[in-house]
């Protein structure tokens, strides 16, 4: 064990820390899940990017500053300590970009990665279907070969994309092989979303936000550039983009060590009003969130030494989606009367309840924590 | 950074396991104390030299830190143990090096054994022919008194945990009152910590032995275990106990370092570990049905061990109180007595 961070890991942070002071902007913006919250996102998206800091993990090349996982860790400690904006690019740099330098050809990284670190390209997320959710397999969009045009034409639908109606892109799953088993004969599709035949149609998420989009396809037309990882391949590739979306990539510690920190200012300045039972509770959520900080070194540490976290992804996504639920709930106790107001607790706490949903539900994650962690059978 | 077990770690956990799988097995933790199986057990403990784990090279000890400390008491957890273990490895070296040091080299050798009432509470877990009690300093603070128990009178105490031996002593000989406070306050850090990571081992074994039941029992023509409600129930386990470990392991080299933060961690790993023990031993519990609610099943050796550590050394409750304290926003009310 040793839990001391390198120099150059301390300098790092010490860089990060004062660029975020320096730069974070003052007044919290509107929500990144409506039209204009997204575009002033995307403001300073832009200027984290211009000064490299969009992208850190990545190699210069594309945009990044070939940060270590470590500093990638750290810098995402500071980022929400400092209070900065919630990332409305996430859904790109952190559950497609690794899947592209997984499976990408060098064409698809050169083109598509400095766009996306840029925030020009802006990518939704096209896993889920009316008639598919966290049973990713049961798609039924599809795409036929072209081979007149050389490319596909994809029909079907995708829905719950978060953010889609502000995107440019998708990246999704269409059944390629109607008579193949079905985790076969699917292949991953990068989808411009003014490609002719796309429609787009975003509605209302529970919290009220225009967040979410349905995504039409008529036949709409792809090169085969547009496939990632090879065609028919697309369930383990989709694969590797569902770890990260699990696992630390889309929840670093950093995010809920900032809200633990807020509940305990927040049991402060409610004073008596905050009962023993429910400081009792700030304490419970600010262990959890401590946990789950200490958890992740231990899981980067594997992951450095060449042991990948594999299933044990699913840990993460659903101890991070209950402790950001209990944080939540927690607070709104604490506010009482206060909670019926609309503010960042009750919006925190609407957005808290999507987490044992999406990213397959928790019931999902814990058959996968039984069977591939505990080795129980399968029905 | 690098958030795993040293080698060194490693290699000592290797040995004191192979010693536990041979001389621990849920037999000896029945025979409880006074049996020759007990006595062996220590005697295998003693000759690896455990016992000066936490002393100084220089006073004949393995000089060795916190962080093994963990690796020792996972495995001493795992097999249920029925010796004093944490008063003499953990506690015993800081307090008899301050208060008695003549006494260091006899522990050392592995040539006496130490019991501990840090709540003052007149019982001494594993108290039965144990040659010296450490009572109070309970939180880190206040005085430990050394007291020689080799001619006092003892009388035991009926516990939760059957093979708990619960002692009591009187007209114990006071040989050493210990009041300095780093030395207080080590003895309690290093009570706690031993503490939570017996109580990960504990936890570890409980799930082990329920996933072992779940796949080989059948009902309604297949094994229970493929049953999702059996599934969910042994996964929310996991992941109690998943991130209650790693909790332990920072406290440990947090200990080791000297941080001065610690306090937060190693409240957290208590109040972590021993809510894991709970649920993992609820989980485990319902997931054997009747067999685990008998005394001929050896699930309940477990069971009542981690029923004991949780309320020892400061309950879950009370870690969370002595967090809010360090935290700033304390309880309005009275903190926990325990």
């Amino acid at each position: 064990m040793d839990l001391t961070w390198a120099a150059q890991d301390e300098q790092f942070r010490a860089e990060a820390r004062d660029w975020l002071a320096a730069n974070v902007p003052r007044q919290p913006l509107p929500s990144g899940d409506t039209a204009a919250g997204f575009a002033a996102h995307l403001e300073w998206e832009r200027a984290l990017h211009a000064d490299r800091w969009s992208v850190v993990s990545w190699p210069e090349e594309y945009g990044g500053r070939a940060a270590s996982i470590w500093q990638w860790l750290i810098f995402e400690e500071e980022y929400y300590r400092a209070g900065a904006p919630q990332r409305v690019t996430q859904n790109g740099i952190f559950l497609l970009a690794p899947t592209i330098f997984e499976f990408g050809t060098k064409q698809q990284q050169d083109e598509l990665l400095p766009r996306m670190a840029a925030a020009q390209d802006l990518w939704a997320q096209g896993w889920s279907e009316p008639g598919a959710g966290s049973d990713l397999a049961g798609i039924s969009s599809r795409a036929v070969r072209d081979e007149q045009a050389g490319g596909w034409r994809l029909s079907g639908q995708k829905t719950w994309s978060t953010r889609g109606a502000f995107c440019t892109h998708l990246f999704g799953l269409f059944r390629t092989d109607p008579q193949a088993q079905r985790h076969r004969g699917l292949t991953y599709f990068l989808v411009p979303l003014d490609a002719p035949g796309v429609t787009v149609r975003g509605f209302d998420r529970l919290d009220g936000d225009e967040g979410f989009a349905d995504v039409f396809f008529e036949d709409a037309f792809v090169p085969d550039s547009a496939v990632l990882g090879g065609v028919d391949q697309g369930w383990s590739v989709a694969m590797s983009t569902t770890g990260s979306e699990r696992g630390l990539t889309l929840r670093s510690p950093g995010r809920f060590l900032k809200a633990a920190a807020a509940l305990v200012a927040l049991a402060g300045e409610r004073g008596e009003a905050a009962t023993d039972l429910l400081r009792d509770r700030v304490a419970r959520s600010w262990m959890q969130a401590h946990a789950y900080q200490q958890f992740t070194l231990a899981q980067v540490t594997d992951i450095v030494e060449g042991r990948p976290a594999g299933a044990r992804s699913s840990l993460n996504k659903v101890f991070w989606s209950e402790l950001d639920i209990a944080l939540h709930e927690t607070a709104l106790e604490l506010l009482g009367p206060d909670a019926l107001v609309d503010g960042p607790w009750t919006r925190g706490y609407q957005f808290s309840l999507s987490g044992p949903i999406y990213a397959g539900t928790n019931e999902i994650q814990r058959n996968i924590i039984a069977e591939r962690l505990l080795g129980l059978a399968r029905r | 950074m690098r958030f795993a077990p040293s080698d060194e770690q490693r290699e000592l956990e290797a040995v004191v396991r192979q010693v536990l799988t041979d001389r621990c097995p849920p037999g000896t933790v029945r025979a409880g104390a006074g049996s020759a199986q007990v006595a062996a057990l220590a005697e295998s403990l003693a000759g690896l030299g455990v016992a000066g784990l936490l002393v100084a090279e220089s006073d004949g000890g393995l000089g060795l830190d916190e962080n093994h400390l963990v690796s020792v008491f996972e495995q001493i957890g795992y097999a249920a143990a029925p010796l004093p273990l944490t008063a003499t490895l953990a506690v015993a070296p800081a307090v008899l090096s301050s208060g008695a040091p003549d006494l260091l080299v006899k522990l050392v050798e592995g040539g006496l054994t130490v019991g501990a009432d840090p709540a003052v509470t007149g019982h001494v877990a594993f108290g039965s022919g144990v040659d010296l009690v450490l009572r109070g300093g309970f939180g880190g603070t206040g005085p430990i008194e050394i007291l020689d128990v080799s001619d006092a009178a003892a009388s035991t105490s009926p516990s939760v945990d059957v093979a708990l031996d619960l002692t009591g002593y009187a007209d114990a000989r006071l040989v050493a009152t210990v009041d300095d406070p780093q030395v207080v306050r080590l003895a309690w850090e290093r009570g706690v910590l031993a503490t939570s990571a017996e109580l990960i081992g504990l936890s570890r074994r409980m799930l082990e032995l329920t996933v072992e039941h779940v796949r080989a029992r059948e009902q309604f023509g297949a094994p229970i275990g493929s049953f999702q409600a059996v599934k969910h129930h042994l996964a929310t386990a996991l992941l109690h106990l998943e991130f209650a470990a790693p909790v332990v392991a920072a406290a440990g080299f947090e200990l080791a370092a000297g941080v001065p933060g610690r306090l937060r961690s190693l409240a957290t790993a208590k109040a972590l570990t021993s809510e894991a023990a709970h649920v993992v031993g609820r989980a485990a519990l319902q997931c054997h049905g009747a067999i685990g609610y008998t005394t001929e099943y050896d699930l309940h050796l477990f069971l009542k061990r981690s029923w004991a550590l949780e309320s020892s050394w400061g309950s879950a409750a009370w870690h969370r109180a002595v967090l809010l304290e360090d935290l700033g926003v304390g309880l309005t009310g009275v903190r926990p007595a325990s």
